[in-house]
């Protein structure tokens, strides 16, 4: 792994997220109540919803185009809904979020 | 020939050291003993019982001088160490120097002050010392103190300043108290019972300054509010206390790096306690201390011992707040939440479930099972078996499921139930008693549920939590899985119960996730604006994200921007204004829409707020098309151009626009104005539509042209443009303050019927009643959204936070 610092935790809104441009394509970083970071492929797997968008609640997000609720954790789509998006390991160390670079598709300048 | 230990602090770890190695072979060191403070080792962690009255100093000493004369320790108190002579291997005290063999620093920590203006004035003290204990204790009943933090250290002092009689306020920066051991609806909780006591919590506060000419008078915070003071205690961290090692070459991070034997890069000296970092890990509570001073006894005895840190918890010492936190409950993927909440009790406890084992525990108001779900967390007990009981704790062995009617149950017998005719739940309770046992016969005696019957729901579940069996409960459609309650019980517990917050409102009503989802969250976030406009604050975080962004999100992810025209009319300079717009974001699709206005279609997010800024300066605001609150006041030319026109219909579309924008409603709200029943504004198909005639003007109310297509129906007829303005400000207003969240007009008028809705506005005081509290609510929400998210640092929030492709290019 090689983790990138992405900015700082207390850029993204509590229950809220922002987006990181990436060589595999956006990426949604949510913060949740309680300070934790999950970052997943911002595209929902339904018809393409920026998930950055949507509504955070517990460890789950709310796609705003037709509220597929989807689990921060696994990529997993809830209840009837069937379906998968990325996730990639964050840290956060310091009050930074740091990123894996590995899974993002970014070589590290060494 | 005994060795010689120099020991520096005389704090609780290096107490539990000397008691390990006398222990041990008391005949192995001949210590010397230095502490700052005046005194030897006594329980630093008692000092709030010292301080609250409960104990006396004398009751906390843990080594008095016939235990150091006993163990021949040389005992230099009052004495600060300045210098090691490391070469010589001597400590340099202020009254001479002694020589070591071994060496041990124990120096803790020191309190971080804010070094804001005024921070050294006499009256300002921290909270670590005995010298601060009874500074306090000293400062007479009555006196106004205020504490800064609200953490463990901040809310002992608060409540032990409180029973000693003083008037204190607590600041706490972030939005709940103890936000790093406690989440919010814990903190809530807390917060409560701190009031309950008669302290004053305000959050999200932060000092600016303090003030006074020699003494403290007053604190100023950044947002202005002065609060008097005679006394401030700093309770906002601590910095280990590692200068002392640092200055003698020592190696220092952000405190003294030490090995797994408690040695520090000079083979000779040790450190043990706060002051010391182990594998990037810093202390600040007493039990990892006491398995330090174990190992470091070990260590100095040639004896092999590893320190390793363990879990820990986290209890208040305040006496009546119980409170517990444990484990990791805030990082980490592939975890569970069980939340259990008992309104009546005040009960609040969540555990963090991942992969079978309990890895973190909160619990607020009882904690009775705290040390049994903390030995699962240090032992990493698996808990597959037990998983859907556990929350019970120990004694529970398969019984009942949570009771749905518990929030219900736990309401006490004043609490309102029925708003329209002021019915309390004793009220219906005794109705109950006296032999009404359905909805009717309630209905009958008490008049609850009568008039609007919006509270249809709970006076069935106060029937049901009543009658218990006998009782047949209809059933209601509960708002989302979160609850059981309908949206209609939410509301009228939110007003019954004074509940002004998310937090109060998981809690008092027992909310089955820790908050909400996205469901319930945007109606109990409009509730809450609608009914506490001053008191509670907006969320965005808790709103669809049209309107968060202020704009509406397209099926390819883009947004539409549709600026206000009053009453639908604009200028010429307007015009160029949004073509300039639409040139400049290369906007690809400009259109006009049903009401009146122009709607550019396809911006991109990043682009909106310099969009909104440009419009902004040519005077264009918001025109809210994307929200459920006021959208468009459509109109017609009336007198001004029309030969049939009757009255001003441009100008009162206009001023009713003016009145009405910025607000939130449950639903979208459109009105229109025609000058005369030909109607060219089609008036009659709107949730408020109003016709012109010669004598007046008919307002019609509940009308739909969506999937449902449905005329207004009449809800009264006045003379002149002010009643008119009044009476439709006066049901906008109603509506806000009844309906179901995402119910249009027509829906509501459907379920409470327009003769109450008449009855209500024909009452002169309610009517102004409901137009005072409006105006209340656009004293704080009728603000253009676009000039307040333009601005520098609101904007950025619309960028990504990180670009990672530019380098990649390369
Ligand atoms: C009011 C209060 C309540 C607390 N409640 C709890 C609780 O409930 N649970 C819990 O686990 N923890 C609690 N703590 C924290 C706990 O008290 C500390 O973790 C613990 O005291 C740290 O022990 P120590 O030996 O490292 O440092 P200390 O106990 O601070 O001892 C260090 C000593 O070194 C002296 N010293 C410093 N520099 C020098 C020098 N250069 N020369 C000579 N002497 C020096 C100081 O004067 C001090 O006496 C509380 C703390 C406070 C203040
Ligand atoms: S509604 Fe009547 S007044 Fe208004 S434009 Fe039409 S005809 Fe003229
Ligand atoms: S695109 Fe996300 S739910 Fe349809």
């Amino acid at each position: 792994m090689s983790w990138i610092d992405v900015g700082a935790v207390t850029d993204i809104p509590l229950r809220g997220a922002r987006v990181v441009k990436t060589p595999a394509g956006c990426v949604a970083l949510f913060r949740t109540e309680t300070a934790e970071v999950f970052a997943t492929s911002n595209t929902c797997a339904h018809k393409g919803g920026p998930l950055s968008e949507g509504i955070v609640h517990g460890r789950h997000v709310t796609c705003p185009l037709h509220n597929w609720v989807w689990s921060l954790e696994t990529g997993e789509a809830q209840g009837a809904d069937d379906g998968r998006i990325a996730t990639y390991p964050t840290r956060i160390e310091g009050g930074r979020i740091l990123i894996d670079g590995a899974a993002i598709g970014k070589r590290t300048a060494a | 020939m005994m060795e010689k230990l120099v020991v520096i602090g005389a704090g609780m770890a290096s107490g539990r050291l000397l008691e390990h190695l006398f222990e041990a072979d008391p005949t192995a060191y001949d210590v010397t003993l230095f502490n700052a403070e005046p005194r030897g080792n006594y329980n630093r962690i008692m000092l709030s019982p010292v301080l609250s009255g409960e104990k006396s100093y004398a009751e906390i000493v843990t080594h008095d001088d016939a235990w150091y004369a006993q163990n021949n320790v040389t005992c230099r108190f009052g004495e600060r160490v300045e210098r090691i002579d490391r070469d010589r291997k001597m400590v340099v005290g202020a009254q001479g120097e002694v020589a070591y063999d071994k060496l041990v620093i124990a120096t803790g920590s020191d309190p971080f002050i804010i070094p804001c203006d005024g921070h050294d004035l006499d009256g300002v003290i921290a909270y670590r010392d005995l010298d601060d204990t009874n500074r306090m204790i000293d400062t007479a009943p009555g006196q106004r103190a205020v504490v800064i933090g609200g953490g463990l250290l901040g809310l002992e002092a608060a409540a032990g300043l409180r029973m000693r009689g003083l008037d204190v306020t607590v600041l706490h920066l972030a939005g709940h108290l103890m936000e790093r051991q406690l989440d919010p609806a814990a903190g809530y909780l807390l917060r409560a019972d701190l009031e309950r006591r008669g302290i004053t919590v305000m959050t999200e506060a932060s000092t600016k300054c303090i003030r006074g000419e020699t003494c403290v008078e007053a604190v100023e915070l950044q947002d202005g509010t002065v609060l008097p003071a005679d006394l401030v205690v700093m309770a906002v961290g601590i910095r280990p206390a590692a200068r002392l090692a640092k200055d003698n070459g020592l190696i220092v991070n952000k405190a003294i790096e030490v090995d797994a034997q408690m040695r520090t890069s000079d083979p000779d000296i040790f450190a043990v306690g706060e002051c010391i970092e182990f594998a990037g890990q810093l202390f600040g509570l007493v039990a990892p201390l006491y398995d330090q001073a174990k190992v470091l006894a070990a260590t100095l005895l040639g004896q092999d011992a590893v320190f390793a840190p363990k879990q820990l918890s986290t209890k208040l010492k305040v006496t009546g707040c119980d409170l517990f936190s444990a484990g990791d409950f805030a990082e980490g993927p592939g975890r569970e939440d069980v939340v259990f909440r008992d309104p009546a009790r005040g009960i609040y406890k969540r555990l963090v479930i991942e992969d079978d084992q309990l890895v973190g525990a909160v619990m607020y108001g009882d904690t009775a099972d705290a040390n049994w779900f903390f030995g699962l967390i240090k032992d990493g007990t698996d808990i597959a078996e037990m998983r859907e009981t556990l929350i019970f704790g120990p004694a529970y062995q398969g019984g009942a499921a949570v009771d749905p009617l518990a929030a219900v149950a736990a309401l006490p017998a004043d609490a309102e139930i029925c708003g329209c005719n002021g019915v309390c739940k004793g009220q219906i309770v005794a109705a109950i008693d006296g032999g009404a046992t359905d909805l009717g016969a309630v209905r009958a005696t008490t008049k609850a549920s009568a008039s609007c019957g919006t509270c249809t729901g709970l006076v069935e579940q106060v029937l049901a939590a009543t009658l218990g069996d006998a009782f047949q409960m209809p059933a209601a459609q509960p708002v989302c899985g979160c609850t059981d309650l309908s949206h209609e019980d939410v509301r009228r517990l939110i007003k019954s119960q004074a509940l002004k917050s998310q937090p109060a409102v998981w809690q008092e009503l027992g909310w089955s996730t820790p908050n909400g989802c996205h469901i319930c969250r945007p109606a109990v976030n409009f509730y809450l604006l609608a009914d506490w406009p001053l008191e509670y604050q907006d969320d965005p975080q808790s709103r669809f994200v049209n309107e968060r962004k202020h704009a509406n999100i397209q099926k390819d992810g883009t947004f539409s921007v549709v600026p206000r025209m009053w009453g639908g009319i604009t200028t010429a300079d307007e015009l160029r204004a949004i073509a300039d717009a639409a040139d400049k974001y290369d906007v690809p699709t400009v259109k006009v829409t049903g009401g009146q206005r122009i709607d550019l279609l396809g911006v991109k997010g990043e682009d909106l707020p310099a969009m909104w800024a440009d419009l902004n300066a040519a005077g264009l605001v918001s025109g809210h098309a994307y929200s459920k609150g006021l959208r468009t006041v459509k109109t017609c030319v009336g007198t001004d151009h029309c030969r049939f026109g009757t009255q001003d219909s441009t100008g009162l579309g206009i001023r009713l626009e003016k009145r009405l924008w910025g607000s939130w409603t449950p639903h979208k709200v459109k009105l229109a104005v025609s000058g005369c029943p030909r109607n060219c504004a089609e008036a009659t198909c709107k949730d408020v539509g109003i016709v012109c005639v010669e004598s007046g003007f008919e307002i019609g109310v509940g009308g739909a042209a969506g999937m449902d297509v449905k005329e207004v129906e009449p809800l009264v007829k006045v003379a002149t443009e002010d009643e008119a303005v009044e009476w439709t400000v006066a049901f906008v207003q109603l509506y806000r303050e009844h309906a179901k969240y995402l119910d249009r007009p027509y829906k509501w008028l459907s379920k409470v019927g327009l003769d109450w809705v008449q009855q209500t506005l024909t009452d002169a005081a309610e009517r102004k009643a409901l137009v005072d509290r409006f105006d209340l609510s656009q004293t704080i929400y009728q603000t253009d959204p676009w000039a307040e998210l333009a601005v520098r640092e609101k904007a950025r929030a619309f960028a990504p936070i990180a670009d990672l492709t530019l380098e990649a290019a390369e």
